[in-house]
């Protein structure tokens, strides 16, 4: 078993009417089935109201399931003496970085969720310590968390979660509210937190570019898991990431498009180097056949654009 | 205008009265507010004057910083001016008209009122800009601690007040961002008397309450992921110890008290 483990989660937000009776449900993760290894890391997709969100919160037993079962660190959540065991396995970064930074100084917030477990003050001190370095925070320890920019207030808030030495982080849609550099920061601090201390990590976002380098994708669509695999498989089904609403990278989109008008490229091509040397290959290869170049050229002008 | 208020914001320095434990400066800011309703002649003013002077200096807080807090109460401060200024009766009347008489027990009272707040409002900012929230928090509930006895919920009070800390410098924020979007959108928030003036604040309540609400669930859930679960079973990162320079304020403290007692009955 995964560290994280789905079997048929469902949840169902209930509907209220004006006077506060329920009337209804809206079924917000339908029979999901994941099984995620500890050290991967894993990316979630899906457009707004995909019940991402919802899926998150279960991981961190912020919501219990209505039906079927989540195991965190095998731990059955909905089994309320495991509620601290699989929040301190699976910690959670959430979309607004001002709403989830409780202190007034940067190491004072990060001690935050150790003195909630109990942690000896001696401790803390050294966890709060380590968890500001791996995150390169260290310089910005005694300020004020409102002075920082968007990209370094998220980066305090992961380094809040590893105090708490988790084995998973769960992050929901971290650099939404970020600027391209601020986005850059925090996904580079996630993918060390991955490869250098073995974090598992489930980020959810709608960012393409920034589920490249997962090993492994889900895209949600409606409450349910549609897609499953590689990023490179699950961007080679273009059309089909197309009708779930997504878009794919710009690369990705243009050599689908180019093959789509008759180019012999492969499927699924995520980096611009990876796009050159394939039109490069087809470029001389044409070169040596004649009239096929005549072909070509437009994809290698929008190549080098 | 709006972020001038610096009433319970923090000035990150290095000085003494930084690193003071938070209990020490909760006590010495009770005190001094105690002290400041003792004084009622000059010498004791001079005394408190003084007194406040040096703790600035310790702080290393920059003067101008402090005087800043005062602007965003100043409207507060001229309206009990004025009430001493012209409805205080005395025997020294130098202008009297209609209902009001400016007498030299007037202006007295007057320049004392105004000199007690200012120095209180000082005062009190002072504690809040050398101690961190969290500090206070911390000093509050172990200050306080023997009142979870009486079923007084410490913790919780202490918490609420740290967050509320922590939120005013964002929500003066957004509400200067609401203002400025209302503006560019033709909202006028100057002009009109003053039924018309309070109407027109409500375009700005409305989005700032329901962007308040939004973040306190955000928070709450923040918190909840972070295994928040009350006082209970709670560690410190920095954990209250007193040290020789908090008995030291303590002495200086009780001196100044007793300075202030004995000015107020011998005088
Ligand atoms: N608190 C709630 N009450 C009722 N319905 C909700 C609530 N939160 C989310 N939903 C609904 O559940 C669905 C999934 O939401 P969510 O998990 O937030 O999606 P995502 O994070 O992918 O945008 C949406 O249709 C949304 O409207
Ligand atoms: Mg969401």
């Amino acid at each position: 078993m995964g560290i994280i483990k789905a079997i048929k989660l469902t949840y169902d937000y209930i509907k209220r009417d004006e006077e506060g009776n329920p009337d209804g449900v809206k079924r917000a993760v339908d029979h999901v089935d994941i099984d995620i290894e500890a050290g991967e890391f894993v990316a979630v997709l899906g457009h707004n109201g995909s019940g991402k969100s919802t899926l998150a919160k279960h991981m961190n037993a912020l919501l219990l399931p209505t039906e079927g079962t989540i195991f965190i660190g095998e731990k059955d959540t909905s089994d309320e003496d495991n509620l601290w065991d699989v929040r301190k396995t699976a910690g959670m970064v959430f979309q607004n970085p001002d709403n989830q930074i409780i202190g007034t100084v940067v190491e004072e917030d990060v001690g935050f969720g150790p003195e909630n477990i109990g942690v000896p003050t001696e401790e803390i001190w050294k966890r709060v310590d380590e968890s500001l370095k791996a995150v390169g925070m260290t310089a910005y320890r005694y300020h004020s968390p409102n002075k920082l920019s968007g990209g370094q207030k998220q980066r305090v808030a992961i380094a809040g979660v590893m105090a708490m030495r988790p084995k998973c982080i769960v992050l929901d849609e971290p650099t939404a509210m970020l600027d391209p550099n601020g986005r850059k920061e925090v996904l580079r601090t996630v993918r060390e937190l991955n490869r250098k201390e073995h974090i598992t990590v489930v980020l959810i976002t709608h960012y393409m570019e920034e589920v490249i380098e997962a090993d492994r994708v889900f895209v949600m669509d409606d409450g349910r898991i549609v897609m499953e695999g590689t990023p490179q498989e699950v961007f080679g089904r273009t059309q089909e990431m197309k009708d779930y609403r997504l878009d794919v990278p710009q690369v990705t989109e243009l050599s689908w498009e180019l093959k789509q008008d008759g180019l012999p490229l492969s499927d699924g091509i995520l980096t611009i180097d990876q796009f050159v040397d394939e039109i490069m290959e087809l470029y001389n290869g044409g070169n040596g056949r004649g009239d096929a170049g005549a072909v070509e050229a437009p994809g290698m002008e929008t190549a080098q654009r | 205008m709006i972020r001038d208020i610096t009433i319970g914001q923090y000035y990150q320095t290095e000085s003494v009265l930084h690193r003071l434990d938070p209990r020490t400066k909760l006590m010495g800011t009770l005190v001094f507010i105690i002290s400041m309703f003792l004084a009622d002649t000059w010498i004791g003013y001079a005394l408190s004057a003084v007194y406040l002077a040096a703790i600035i200096r310790l702080s290393h807080v920059p003067v101008s910083f402090i005087v800043r807090g005062l602007k965003a109460v100043m409207i507060l401060l001229l309206i009990s001016v004025g009430f001493n200024l012209f409805l205080t009766n005395g025997e020294h009347e130098i202008i009297s008209f209609w209902i009001f008489h400016i007498t030299w027990e007037g202006i007295r009272q007057a320049f004392f009122m105004a000199i007690r707040l200012i120095f209180l409002i000082m005062g009190s900012s002072l504690m809040t800009l050398t101690t961190t929230p969290n500090q206070l928090t911390d000093g509050l509930e172990t200050g306080l601690g023997w009142m979870k006895k009486l079923h007084v919920p410490v913790h919780e009070i202490s918490m609420m007040m740290s967050i509320a800390l922590r939120f005013i410098p964002i929500l003066v924020d957004e509400t200067d961002k609401i203002m400025k979007a209302q503006m560019a959108r033709g909202a006028d928030f100057e002009s009109g008397n003053l039924i018309e003036r309070a109407k027109s604040l409500v375009p700005i309540l409305v989005p700032l309450f329901i962007s308040s609400f939004r973040r306190a669930t955000d928070l709450a859930m923040a918190m909840e992921a972070r295994c928040y679960h009350g006082g209970e079973n709670r560690t410190r990162m920095k954990p209250l110890r007193y040290e020789n320079r908090d008995r030291l304020a303590y002495l200086v403290m009780a001196f100044y008290m007793a300075a202030m007692i004995a000015l107020r009955s011998l005088l």
